[in-house]
């Protein structure tokens, strides 16, 4: 790859240019560049590159970047290079890439999109990768490095050496070494492959599973016992990543099931419509996203207080208006709830659309925790997690400790004593009934987070929500918690060899048989309010 | 809202359809939509109702077609299986539409087929689906596997020098026959089997985990890694943004997908997407002006200015225009003579060229492989060169392979045994047969 070797000539240029100012637009170089660029056929887009590159141009970063965006336009009819700012919709807005002048918008029809693929990308990536290798964040140069992990190739390794001379970063160093270290093993270097030997990076891997079918005998030996000691540390990993899985997996079942645990568990109201009540959540985290663009962020903790409050009020709403008349008939309650659920889902398919609605999820909580190369952590489902967990143990707290906690308890155990203590019982039940459906509104604003929000989110979720609080026993918080829990670890430890259709097949039969074994589930109700 | 909308539009259309009608001495033509407005299937299925609504009102704005109006008759569903092959009866039996445009599953496909072909109806058919399948009465304006699932694999051997395949569905008979097929045909290029990779997943599968970290160890071999994914609308959202959170970009491990379209990507926050790939007949950016014009129809039509448009509503455009220009051709709405007429019938598509009508009742369509951009729109990357003709019977299925299926006289048969030289049963009974 020749653009590379004209990268360090554009490094120096980059810095004796900048504080140019911009020459008039007309015999502006850049023009003449762009338009290069832009009428280049496949196989001379390279070319194209490598001249903006050698240019030493200083908004040729800023270009190139464009351009790997999709972002670099054509005017047809005048045949001007336009970058495009914003390209939704039919009309798109549009800048002068030479003076970053703001240019208005234009229709769609009029522009022609500057192809770019994934093979010219890979190449951009390498590009920028190399001139972020300079930034003064260290974080950005080993990010970079990184990057550069299995695209070294002849050309880098000079300029690659020569920055690994000044660099005094001990990670951006190794990250350095390890880059070369692949293009070398890559060549047939039997010294690089030591430098491999304790490195979990994907394409460290890769290069040293291909070193392992080279014809070099010494070499094939060496890469196959440095391959050994990786897979020995990659099972580790790969063990407590399972863990990891199951554990988030988990959680997402105990924050479904948890509101339920309450209307279900505690109220004994099989209420088929929970699942919709989590979709209301879902939804109520878009409608916040909606009233604050820009700020997914803000919208989203602000969901989790009205997320709860919708769900509530519905779950009120459906409590008066059909619940209460059908206290102790089990069969009817199951039917009515589920008319409520299909009603749910067709008035949201009517009201706001039957398409999923985009939830976006904040910067800060998207990517991952990053361990060692084989071992990241997503957070998304990391704060999932902890937020199940701050579910829990609030309504634990609220069970155990307020006064609302104490009447639930005792008009559940009791009826008509606790009536005749002076509880209201009628107001009770609305609470209760609300407090559950809030809690599955939460739930809701959760998984807008990792899955669609649409309206069958809910039929995904109420099935596996009555298999947890079933298997944990009903009535009991802390059984929907270590059911959730463990049936999300099973489910996870059994996917690898069993598959994704089958893990759920044998899970299902596990809870069958288990239930027959022990009707109550794990932590059956004791004392005199079983009987009840 | 917009129910309330439609409901008056619908409603204007009629009035407007009953006032002409009073002028024109022929009753209307009936076209039937039988497509799921409730239930797990409005998600995708609902934008065709609409378009096949829109193209009618385009239509009856130019006169109609043999001075006739047509009229819409609009039935739900509800993505009920069985309620499909009910409501189909109904519109034949009952409301007698001259044609009907509907479907998107392949189940919902095989509950109606006996039905049409026992009413002897037409049904056109937008969705690309898994071939094996040549019905009298049905026109299959989607894409067959060698229309979409081989020229994109080609693609990534040849384009992307890929060697080593994940192949992952969802789990049921579109995604089951087409990674079959693709089985093989990669292991008849020389993959060797330990390079493919085979996972297919529950529908609406929301946690994954797990499979993204097995294709990420299965993508380490130092071998071009590529998925090709059958999986089905809904549960892709959560699968590419698994894909984005454990850092696999599509430079590292590409995804070509075929189910994903403009409206699955309108559902998802497409940042991390980008690059990642898609292979159909049309991608709303194509840029051409029918195409341009197509979308500014749209936009009218249903009043969102971020409305998108997708490929199965371009086989709807394709196949409506196919039905009018045969009825023109025919002279007459009869089912037999449109069905004659229809082969051979060429009309423009949106990427600016034609589509056909071959003996086989598929149609001819450019391939393209398209990008995933940031604005959830797809950039065309590369096409096949010309039009592909769609195959009913894969040549690389064993059972299928000495199948061929020509409607013309005299051959006249959807499973004709070029070995034994025998037709076999009609595509309805075979569908009805395994109902059993």
């Amino acid at each position: 790859m020749s653009i590379i070797r004209s990268l360090t000539l554009l490094l120096i240029a980059l810095v004796s240019l900048w504080s140019l100012p911009a020459s008039a637009q007309d015999d502006d170089p850049g023009k003449a560049l762009l338009a290069n660029l832009a009428e280049a056929p496949a196989s001379n887009v390279e070319e194209a590159i490598n001249a903006i590159v050698s240019s030493g141009d200083p908004r040729a970063r800023g270009w190139l970047e464009a351009y790997g965006n999709n972002r670099l336009s054509r005017i047809k009819d005048t045949g001007q290079v336009v970058v495009v700012l914003n390209n939704r919709g039919r009309d798109w807005e549009i800048a002068n890439p030479l003076t970053g002048e703001n240019m208005g918008d234009m229709s769609r029809r009029e522009l022609d999109r500057v192809a770019i693929n994934n093979a010219i990308r890979g190449q951009l990536e390498g590009i920028l990768a190399m001139l972020d290798l300079n930034a003064a964040d260290p974080h950005v140069r080993e990010a970079s490095a990184q990057d550069m992990m299995g695209k070294v190739d002849a050309s880098l390794v000079e300029p690659l050496e020569a920055r690994l001379e000044l660099e005094e970063n001990a990670n951006v160093r190794n990250r350095i070494e390890e880059a070369l270290a692949i293009y070398r093993v890559g060549e047939g270097d039997i010294e690089a492959v030591d430098v491999l030997a304790g490195s979990l990076h994907p394409r460290a891997r890769a290069a040293l599973n291909q070193a392992v079918r080279s014809d070099d005998p010494v070499l094939a030996k060496k890469a196959g016992q440095a391959l050994g000691t990786i897979e020995q540390k990659l099972k580790l990993n790969r063990a407590a990543e399972t863990l990891y899985f199951g554990l988030s997996l988990g959680s997402v079942l105990v924050l479904a099931a948890i509101g339920l645990a309450i209307t279900f568990g505690v109220m004994g109201v099989i209420n088929m419509a929970h699942g919709e009540l989590i979709m209301l959540g879902a939804y109520t985290t878009w409608g916040m996203q909606q009233l604050l663009p820009g700020q997914p962020g803000l919208a989203l903790i602000l969901s989790i207080p009205a997320g709860f409050l919708v769900a509530a009020t519905a779950g009120i709403i459906i409590e008066r208006s059909v619940i209460q008349y059908l206290k102790g008939r089990p069969l009817e309650t199951l039917l009515a709830t589920f008319g409520i659920s299909l009603i749910l889902q067709q008035l949201v398919r009517t009201v706001i659309s039957p398409q999923n609605r985009t939830v976006v999820t904040p910067d800060w909580m998207s990517g991952s925790l990053v361990i060692n190369d084989a071992l990241s952590l997503t957070l998304n489902r990391m704060y999932v997690l902890g937020f199940a967990l701050v579910v829990f143990a609030a309504l634990m707290l609220i069970m155990r400790k307020t006064r609302l906690g104490l009447e639930v308890r005792a008009v559940t155990q009791n009826r008509n004593m606790a009536r005749s203590m002076g509880i209201r019982a009628t107001r009770v039940d609305i609470m209760t009934f609300a407090l559950g459906s809030g809690v599955a509104g939460l739930a809701g604003v959760a998984l807008s987070q990792l899955t669609n929000v649409g309206p069958n989110l809910g039929q995904n979720y109420i099935i596996d929500s009555f298999m947890v609080v079933v298997f944990g026993g009903v009535g009991n918080l802390w059984g929907t918690l270590i059911a959730g829990l463990s049936l999300g670890t099973i489910n996870q430890l059994l996917e690898p060899w069993a598959g994704a259709v089958l893990a759920k097949i044998i899970v299902l039969v596990f809870i069958i048989l288990f239930i027959q074994k022990r009707p109550k589930g794990l932590f059956p109700q004791k004392g005199r309010a079983a009987e009840g | 809202m917009t129910i309330k909308k439609h409901v008056k539009l619908g409603l204007s259309a009629l009035a407007l359809s009953v006032s002409l009608n009073a002028m024109a001495a022929e009753d209307p033509i009936k076209v039937g939509i039988l497509h799921s407005l409730s239930g797990t299937m409005a998600i995708s299925e609902t934008v065709l109702k609409d378009t096949v609504e829109m193209l009618i009102e385009k239509q009856n704005a130019e006169g109609g077609v043999l001075g006739r109006q047509l009229e819409a008759v609009v039935v739900d569903p509800a993505s009920n299986w069985p309620l499909f092959a009910e409501k189909a009866r109904e519109l034949l039996a009952k409301e007698e539409v001259d044609v009907i445009f509907g479907n998107w599953t392949s189940v919902s496909r095989k509950s109606v087929l006996p039905v049409v072909e026992e009413l002897n109806g037409l049904l056109f058919y937008p969705v690309q689906y898994e071939g094996e399948e040549s019905s009298e009465n049905v026109f299959y304006t989607g894409a067959a596997p060698n229309q979409q699932a081989i020229p994109a694999v080609n693609y990534l051997m040849n384009e992307i020098g890929v060697e080593r395949w994940v192949l992952a569905g969802t789990d049921y008979v579109y995604p089951r026959t087409t990674n079959k097929i693709l089985e093989t045909y990669l292991m008849d290029m020389g993959v060797a089997k330990e390079d493919i990779m085979i996972n297919y997943t529950p529908f609406g599968h929301s946690d994954w985990q797990n499979i993204v970290s097995d294709i990420k160890s299965f993508g380490s071999a130092g071998k071009k890694t590529a998925v090709v994914s059958t999986i089905n609308g809904d549960a892709n959202v959560p699968f590419y943004r698994e894909l984005g959170n454990q850092g696999i970009s599509a430079s590292d491990i590409p995804v070509v997908a075929f189910s994903v379209g403009e409206q699955e990507l309108s559902g998802i926050d497409t940042g991390p997407l980008v690059g990642h790939l898609a292979a159909w007949n049309y991608f709303m950016s194509v840029d051409s002006d029918a195409n341009y014009d197509f979308i500014d129809q749209w936009v009218a039509h249903t009043g969102d200015e971020e409305a998108v448009t997708n490929d199965p509503m371009e086989a709807h455009y394709i196949g409506f225009n196919m039905y009018v220009e045969a009825v023109k051709k025919a002279g007459t709405t009869d089912v037999d003579a449109v069905k004659d007429a229809i082969i051979g019938v060429s009309v423009p598509n949106l990427t600016g060229g034609y589509a056909a009508m071959m003996p086989n009742h598929h149609i001819t369509k450019p391939v393209l492989i398209g990008e995933i951009q940031d604005n959830g729109q797809f950039s065309v990357v590369w096409e096949t060169p010309s039009t592909v003709a769609g195959d009913a019977w894969s040549d690389y299925l064993p059972g299928s392979r000495d199948l061929i299926a020509d409607w013309r006289k005299p051959l006249f048969c959807g499973t004709f045994n070029t070995v034994t030289g025998k037709c076999g049963a009609s595509a309805g009974q075979m569908a009805a047969e395994e109902a059993e």
